[in-house]
């Protein structure tokens, strides 16, 4: 029990009186609304109370950070020791306007490197693809060959920073360009430090940036996860992302729920495909959170997870290893909550996300840019961004202690009730065979529509509140610079391609392929012989055609 | 006849809108069908029938990708169901095909019900003579797969494939539907599932104790596995594609292709007759408000449905009475 | 008796993959009436336009998040126009830069919806704008 009998029953009676009185002045001053409800709709009380907490055991459902079941955190010090990682996700144009960018962001104060690629990259086509028309560089940075890899790479010190990349059908190619970029500047693959999102259920279940069927995709996922176990210890091989399930519509708690369950299938995955013991890989799974413009809803979710992940770890899974329980998670404020009207309302949201995300206890952050609803973000607008984490971290004191709000009887009734719906999801979801059955019958996918289409209606009946869309808007708007990607940038992407395809040993590459080729109809590992084939100038397409090629395509079943 | 001559030369924009006429009822695209009549009855028509879920669509998808391997045009029509509340529809069969788009040796064409029951549009059986005139080799038909009464299907098909997937508790619910005998075919999809293995014992317990249909066609089983494992999902299509051509075949040898091609004219007859005479008559007995009167008097217990239809018989149809 | 219902497409062309837009739009079109069409991710203007003739719609809608509307959208156009199919309507919506909205309008999008657009101003739009067939 987490209250002493006598304080519960003061409280009832207590609450009681409040009660009287409240219905007293709401007979006079009506409430604004009947109901009150976070942005995922979840109902929400006029006050909680110890009451609330009643059923919670301390040791057993709070206890400290660095504790099992790690809902105050994994750090012991919590930011003390140090902040979180400032991870401004950045790509565009070529490999040498985005290194240029990466610069300047490390000049600024940002601690790791975060990379968007452009759509043909991320979709495993090349540059000079009839299906790339138009795309080249327009959202993240274009890279057909390790010669742009390596162009990227630049004067970047790859044994001090750690490197993200939002890659995920060819998640193996581009971290393969990644190793052999290392080894030819001489770090050893020891030494590397990043992450690659390489998480494709969720890209069936959301973002729909897929390539080969689920269960292919898994095995490659599961190469990823043993070569980094073997090789590349510093790694972290998969991100298990919620951030894109949230940007599809769906709530918080199912945000959680399928994200949880994601990296369950995972784990099952890796342990049965590849026989390594859960200890030996755990620990370098890592997360990745969307924080929407619902504070305290947001902070709930990311307590949550941390203790679901841990109970899941240790008693779904038997992992022994206290690093195995730790939920480690990378923040991105939500893109979706940002509006292209009155643009500089943005700042405000994204600092409010940015702060619910240190109040959550993340490890690693990207703040949104104001002009990202417009485009790809312009310089003064990083800067800003940047800025913004740097102010809660520096000077806001939100960092000065751990789980600030840990006890506050909302936040944690919150968290409850959040976790109680999501095992009720990862139940049913269990219950359908797991998670890529339940993909293969749309669940996942035709809730996060429903709950899509429901916040659209309840924003068109002014019942969800989006400042300067739906309220307080203005007819004049204010101008804000915006970046433009020229389309020069496609030309020369091909020149740059053809020139590479002319130069190198054709022999060489064929060969590399067929070894890739062999690999995955044997079921063996394809990390050894993708680092050779980018070595000898395969692009991106030729090794992503020999997945299609054996695996099949998988297209979009448009569920809605 | 200009739209005529387009539509045999294959102009999917002319059928397409021809479809589109005879769906919205536009009294012009009745001529037009007239003309094409002469031109049809070459193409063989199969019709893809089960529940929502079973995956219909991506066989159908797998059938037009194995008759154009055979170099056979194809065309689809795919029948979604309209809503009785907002009379709006979601025509999600096509997504599947998707990678036909593009092939001009296909074409595909949504349907929505627009209220009519059994599982197909009005407008299918014109619609079939619109893709048979424009010289496809094969049309597939796939039904909405609300699982019950869909057996108009056989009104219009060569060849009926009733699709099944185990753990839907499927076979029970056909058997009520009566959709059990008008299948020639089964396919058991998704067979790499829990159950597939019972569902097929299932069925084969259930033909055995069917008499065997006239001519001594047993429908045959085919098992469909994962259609996200590319290879096997080729092999199975190519299994079906078989039974198919063999079915056809076995209609042509015995003979029983003539009774199909009876019952299907019998069937077009009736619907044609019903709207040259029941929607005329219809039609005038709403403009003239004649409907309304006769329900007040059937509410007011003044006479009764049937003395009434022969009252309207007499008036408007003297020459049968 | 007859009766014209209005047929619309919702098709997402290029690579882009995000569709919340997009379904979101397919499900307000069939809750208003219409009957929809959704082509899912990732379609190439080719198939989009011989889509739109097969289905004989008289509309499509174009979502495009990527910044790539600027060679898809008016792509599709010329594509519906060299089939004989300039009278279908193309409309857009997505990540688009006021800027760009000219461009488009000149290669023949009748309108360009941008977020925070009420979808009840779309149908509306559409209803006013679009007349099924004579």
């Amino acid at each position: 029990m987490y209250f002493a009998k006598e304080v519960l029953s003061q409280s009832g009676e207590l609450r009681k009186k409040w009660e009287d009185e409240v219905r007293k002045v709401v007979s006079k001053v009506p409430d604004q609304k009947e109901r009150w409800s976070t942005v995922s709709d979840l109902e929400i009380k006029r006050l909680y109370t110890p009451e609330d907490m009643k059923d919670m055991d301390f040791a057993r459902d709070i206890g400290y950070p660095g504790q099992f079941p790690f809902l105050r955190g994994n750090q012991v010090t919590g930011y003390r020791g140090r902040y979180w990682t400032f991870r401004m996700f950045s790509g565009m144009g070529s490999a040498e306007d985005t290194n240029r960018r990466w610069h300047m962001l490390l000049k600024e104060g940002q601690t790791g490197l975060s990379t968007a690629f452009d759509f043909p990259t991320l979709m495993g086509y090349d540059t000079d693809s009839p299906k790339a028309r138009g795309e080249c560089g327009k959202c993240g940075v274009a890279i057909d060959t390790l010669e742009d890899f390596l162009q990227l790479v630049d004067g970047i010190p790859m044994d001090k920073v750690t490197t993200s990349m939002t890659i995920n059908p060819p998640a193996s190619v581009l971290w393969a360009m990644y190793c052999a970029a290392a080894e030819m500047k001489g770090v050893p693959l020891t030494q590397i430090g990043g992450t690659i999102q390489n998480d494709m259920l969720k890209e069936f279940i959301a973002q729909k940036t897929f390539m080969c069927p689920p269960e292919p995709s898994v095995k490659l996922i599961s190469d990823t996860v043993e070569f980094g176990t073997k090789y590349v210890p510093r790694w972290n091989t998969i991100s298990i992302s919620g951030y894109h399930i949230r940007e599809a519509g769906s709530t918080a708690v199912q945000e959680l729920a399928f994200t949880l369950r994601d990296g369950m299938e995972y784990v099952e995955d890796v342990i049965n495909r590849k026989g390594l013991n859960v200890d030996e890989f755990a620990p370098r799974l890592s997360f990745f959170f969307n924080s929407h413009i619902d504070f305290f809803e947001e902070i709930a979710k990311m307590r949550a997870a941390r203790r679901i992940w841990a109970k899941a770890m240790r008693d779904r899974y038997n992992a022994r290893d206290q690093r195995s329980w730790w939920m480690r998670f990378h923040t991105q404020t939500a893109g979706c909550s940002l509006t292209a009207q009155q643009p500089y309302n943005n700042v405000v949201r994204t600092a409010v996300e940015a702060l619910a995300a240190v109040l959550g206890g993340t490890q690693s952050l990207h703040t949104n840019s104001l002009d990202e609803v417009l485009c790809l973000p312009s310089d003064s607008a990083v800067q800003v961004a940047l800025r913004t984490q740097q102010i809660i971290a520096e000077e806001t004191g939100a960092a000065s202690t751990i789980d600030p709000l840990g006890g506050s009887y909302f936040i944690e009734a919150l968290t409850n009730e959040m976790e109680e719906q999501t095992w009720d999801y990862i139940n049913r979801i269990d219950e359908m065979g797991g998670m890529v059955a339940a993909i293969e019958k749309g669940f996942p996918q035709l809730e996060i529509s429903d709950a899509a289409y429901k916040f659209q209606r309840q924003i068109d009946a002014g019942e969800k509140i989006m400042v300067g869309v739906n309220k307080y808007v203005t007819d004049e708007e204010l101008p804000i610079p915006l970046l433009e990607i020229d389309d020069k940038v496609e030309e020369d992407q091909i020149a740059r391609l053809n020139a590479v395809r002319r130069k190198r040993d054709n022999k060489a590459v064929k060969k590399s392929l067929d070894d890739i080729k062999n690999a995955c109809k044997k079921g063996e590992n394809v990390m050894p012989h993708c680092i050779e084939a980018v070595k000898n100038l395969a692009s991106v397409q030729e090794i992503c055609d020999v997945y299609r090629e054996v695996y099949g395509e998988y297209r979009d079943p448009g569920l809605y | 006849m200009e739209i005529g001559k387009k539509i045999k030369a294959g102009d999917i924009r002319a059928a397409s809108r021809l479809i589109r006429d005879i769906e919205d009822s536009i009294p012009e695209a009745k001529f037009t069908i007239k003309h094409i009549f002469p031109y049809t009855g070459k193409a063989q028509v199969v019709g893809i029938t089960g529940s929502p879920g079973a995956g219909k669509s991506t066989l159908v998808d797998g059938l037009v990708e194995a008759n154009r391997k055979r170099n056979r045009t194809v065309g689809v029509l795919a029948v979604d169901p309209t809503s009785p509340f907002t009379g709006g529809a979601t025509l999600g069969d096509r997504i599947r095909m998707q990678r036909h788009a593009e092939d001009p040796g296909v074409f595909i064409r949504s349907l929505a019900t627009r209220g009519s029951l059994g599982g197909l549009s009005k407008a299918v059986g014109d619609a079939i003579h619109v893709m048979d005139a424009m010289g496809k080799d094969i049309i597939l038909v796939e039904t909405v797969g609300t699982g019950q009464q869909e057996v108009e299907i056989i009104n219009y098909a060569h060849t009926v494939i009733v699709v099944l997937v185990p753990g839907m508790g499927d076979e029970i619910q056909a058997i009520k539907a009566g959709i059990m005998e008008i299948a020639d075919i089964f396919v058991v999809n998704k067979s790499d599932r829990e159950g597939a293995g019972k569902l097929q014992r299932e069925l084969m317990a259930m033909l055995d104790m069917s008499p065997v249909a006239a001519g001594g066609w047993r429908p045959p089983i085919v098992t469909i596995g994962n259609s996200f494992k590319p290879e096997e999902f080729e092999q199975d299509i190519g299994k079906l594609s078989a039974r198919i051509h063999e079915h056809y075949e076995f209609l042509v040898s015995s003979d029983l292709i003539g009774d199909r091609l009876r019952r299907k004219t019998m069937h077009e007859l009736n619907e044609a007759l019903r709207s040259s005479i029941l929607e005329p008559v219809l039609n005038m007995l709403v403009s003239t408000g004649e409907l309304d009167r006769m329900v007040e008097k059937l509410l007011k217990k003044e006479s009764d449905p049937c003395s009434l239809a022969e009252e309207v018989a007499r008036k408007y149809l003297q020459e049968c009475i | 008796m007859s009766e014209r219902k209005l047929r619309v497409m919702v098709a997402k062309p290029g690579l882009d993959g995000h569709d919340r837009g997009a379904r979101v739009l397919a499900r307000c079109f069939r809750d208003a009436g219409f009957e929809v069409i959704y082509t899912g991710c990732h379609q190439t203007p080719a198939q989009i336009a011989s889509s739109a003739i097969q289905e004989d719609v008289d509309l499509v809608g174009l979502s495009c998040l990527s910044g790539a509307h600027r060679y898809l959208f008016p792509q599709v156009v010329k594509l519906l126009q060299e089939n004989g199919a300039g009278d279908i309507t193309v409309i857009g919506g997505g990540i688009i830069p006021d800027q760009d909205c000219q461009k488009l309008y000149d290669a023949g999008i009748k309108a360009i919806f941008t977020p925070g657009t009420p979808l009840d101003v779309i149908v509306d739009w559409i209803k006013k704008n679009v007349k099924p067939l004579e």
